[in-house]
């Protein structure tokens, strides 16, 4: 977005605000500011953008229940929300919930915490692309099975999980079934009901909306037991002030998306299939993390032969690309992406990713940028590592 | 207040290191850290009169890891023998401005492997005992077990 910055290409980590969703935020701030609670006139411009905003939305979702559209802090309080709030009301149905390795911490750690309260989470493996199996899910459910959550792609290395036929496999065994849809969101088109989606996590900032704003998709029926408990605001399950100017902004996000985003993926798959097939081609030593097919348009993630990641990114950073990895250098924890390792990549091979997200802002020049420095990046890191063999580098690069 | 996890000093290193590469038929040669973790450091010596004369690095690892592996180099280049020895962690982290605490184990590796280069050469000429080194501790130097791994 900003050109004297550089190239972005960490969308998947954040991305900008567009600019015509700000603009229809902030007269929320300063002149229509009421609360929708109250019973004044000055409420009612309120109640007025909060449906506004629970139609957009549902519009994207593909349902026609903007009823059904409660807006929360983050996807993050989404997937709390949707699992916590599931688990603790069926309870008394069962304890039993079924998920996958590659979730993101959000649903993971939620899940960990309702494991001491008592419930059992079986996760299922995914294979060597990141794919869940339907036949490892329905393996998976039992008679106490009450929630299946599978998120519906990856944000790591761009999986798309075949989300109908899980969906379906849960409605059989009558358990509920909800998908983090946080990076798919504006990257496939999407119909809940279709698909029999029950719950769905999203977030405002991965459609260019807002930070601090996500929402949660409840199918018609389905009560929550709330996290938040308080004055009741979201259809009583999700109590605190109704953070208008924001959800204002994902309403506005979510109906640019409706709009554009269909022409958005075709530039951004033939950008990032493109960029693919040149590196692959390209660089010695490249192999591609996840799934050729399905896979999220804008998601790279590649890794190179005998170089580790986070050096990979410093070295971009240099040349004024914003790139992440799943290095263990890269993290708080010193271990590398679990979602790396789940795919079946040893320690020492999952250190070397590197994972390139496009956006709305990127363009062709920036992917010429970023084809004029890696391979540069590369060849000076494989140049300098011990566990290059000294015969392959004299066939990849010369004397 | 800093907002790059890394200072200058390491940035620059890390950009531009020092005696990148391999010395063919090294007098003592050091090998330390562990794929799996992320991090494996190579350091190759050559000595005359007890000094080293010549020194190459190769790393695999993170910024943090190259850069510290450039720096050691630097501090050892042209110091003896027991100086190189002493050469610590502490000094090649002070020396870089301070990594961030997470990264201080991949700094750690940078000493360990140059001491491992060194006393690889004390063990090829049977000299450990004039060092004060026993056999066993210089094993440990060579083939270094990370307790953090």
């Amino acid at each position: 977005m900003d050109k004297e910055k550089g190239v972005y290409l960490d969308y998947q980590a954040g991305a900008g605000v567009d600019p015509r969703v700000l603009d229809v935020m902030l007269p929320y701030m300063t002149e229509s500011f009421g609360n929708p609670t109250s019973m004044h006139h000055w409420s009612w411009e309120a109640k007025k953008a909060l449906e506004n905003a629970r139609r957009a939305v549902a519009d994207l979702l593909g349902s026609q229940d903007w009823e059904r559209i409660l807006f929360t802090s983050s996807a993050t309080e989404s997937n709390n929300l949707a699992l916590k709030g599931t688990a603790r009301r069926l309870k008394k149905k069962g304890m039993h919930i079924v998920t996958s390795n590659i979730e993101h911490w959000s649903v993971h750690t939620p899940l960990k915490a309702l494991q001491k309260e008592g419930f059992e989470v079986t996760q299922v493996e995914v294979d060597e692309q990141g794919l869940v199996d339907p036949g490892d899910v329905e393996s998976a459910i039992r008679d106490d099975t009450i929630v299946i959550s599978i998120m519906m792609a990856n944000n790591e290395i761009g999986a798309i999980q075949p989300l109908e036929k899980i969906a379906h496999l849960a409605h059989e065994r009558n358990a509920l079934f909800h998908t983090d849809a946080t990076a798919a969101l504006g990257r496939m088109g999407l119909d809940v009901e279709k698909m029999g989606i029950d719950l769905l996590s999203l977030s405002s900032n991965q459609i260019y909306g807002p930070r601090g704003v996500g929402a949660l998709y409840v199918k018609k029926g389905i009560r929550l037991e709330p996290v938040l408990h308080g004055g009741g605001q979201e259809f009583g399950m999700r109590s605190g002030t109704e953070n208008i100017p924001g959800i204002v902004g994902l309403g506005k996000a979510a109906w640019i998306m409706a709009m554009e985003g269909e022409e958005e993926r075709r530039m951004l798959g033939a950008m990032s299939d493109n960029l693919i097939e040149r590196i692959l081609s390209t660089i010695p030593g490249a192999s591609l993390n996840g799934p050729k097919d399905p896979r999220l348009p804008g998601n790279v993630n590649v890794r190179f032969s005998y170089v580790e990641g986070e050096a990979l990114v410093l070295g971009l950073d240099s040349y004024g690309i914003a790139t992440s990895s799943g290095s263990a250098c890269s993290s708080k924890t010193l271990e590398p992406s679990h979602v790396l390792l789940a795919i079946g990549l040893p320690h020492e091979i999952a250190h070397g990713s590197l994972q390139l997200s496009f956006g709305r802002w990127t363009t062709q020049g920036h992917m010429e940028k970023l084809m004029s420095a890696l391979p540069k990046v590369v060849e000076r890191l494989q140049k300098m590592s011990p566990l290059a063999p000294p015969e392959w580098l004299k066939e990849m690069y010369g004397g | 207040m800093k907002y790059n996890i890394y200072s200058e000093k390491v940035m620059d290193h890390f950009q531009n290191p020092r005696n990148v590469g391999v010395i063919e038929d090294p007098d003592g040669f050091g090998r330390v850290g562990n794929p799996v973790c992320g991090d494996l450091m190579e350091m190759f010596i050559k000595v005359e009169d007890d000094k080293i004369t010549d020194i190459k690095f190769r790393t695999f690892g993170c910024g943090s890891a190259i850069a510290t592996s450039s720096m050691v180099t630097e501090l050892a280049i042209g110091t003896d023998l027991h100086r190189g020895l002493e050469i610590t962690r502490g000094e090649v982290a002070n020396e870089l401005d301070g990594p961030p605490p997470i990264k201080m184990h991949c700094s750690n590796l940078a000493a360990d492997a140059l001491h491992a280069a060194i006393v690889d050469y004390l063990i090829k000429q049977d000299r450990l005992e004039e060092f004060g080194l026993s056999p066993e501790e210089a094993k440990k130097i060579v083939h270094p077990e990370d307790p953090e791994h």
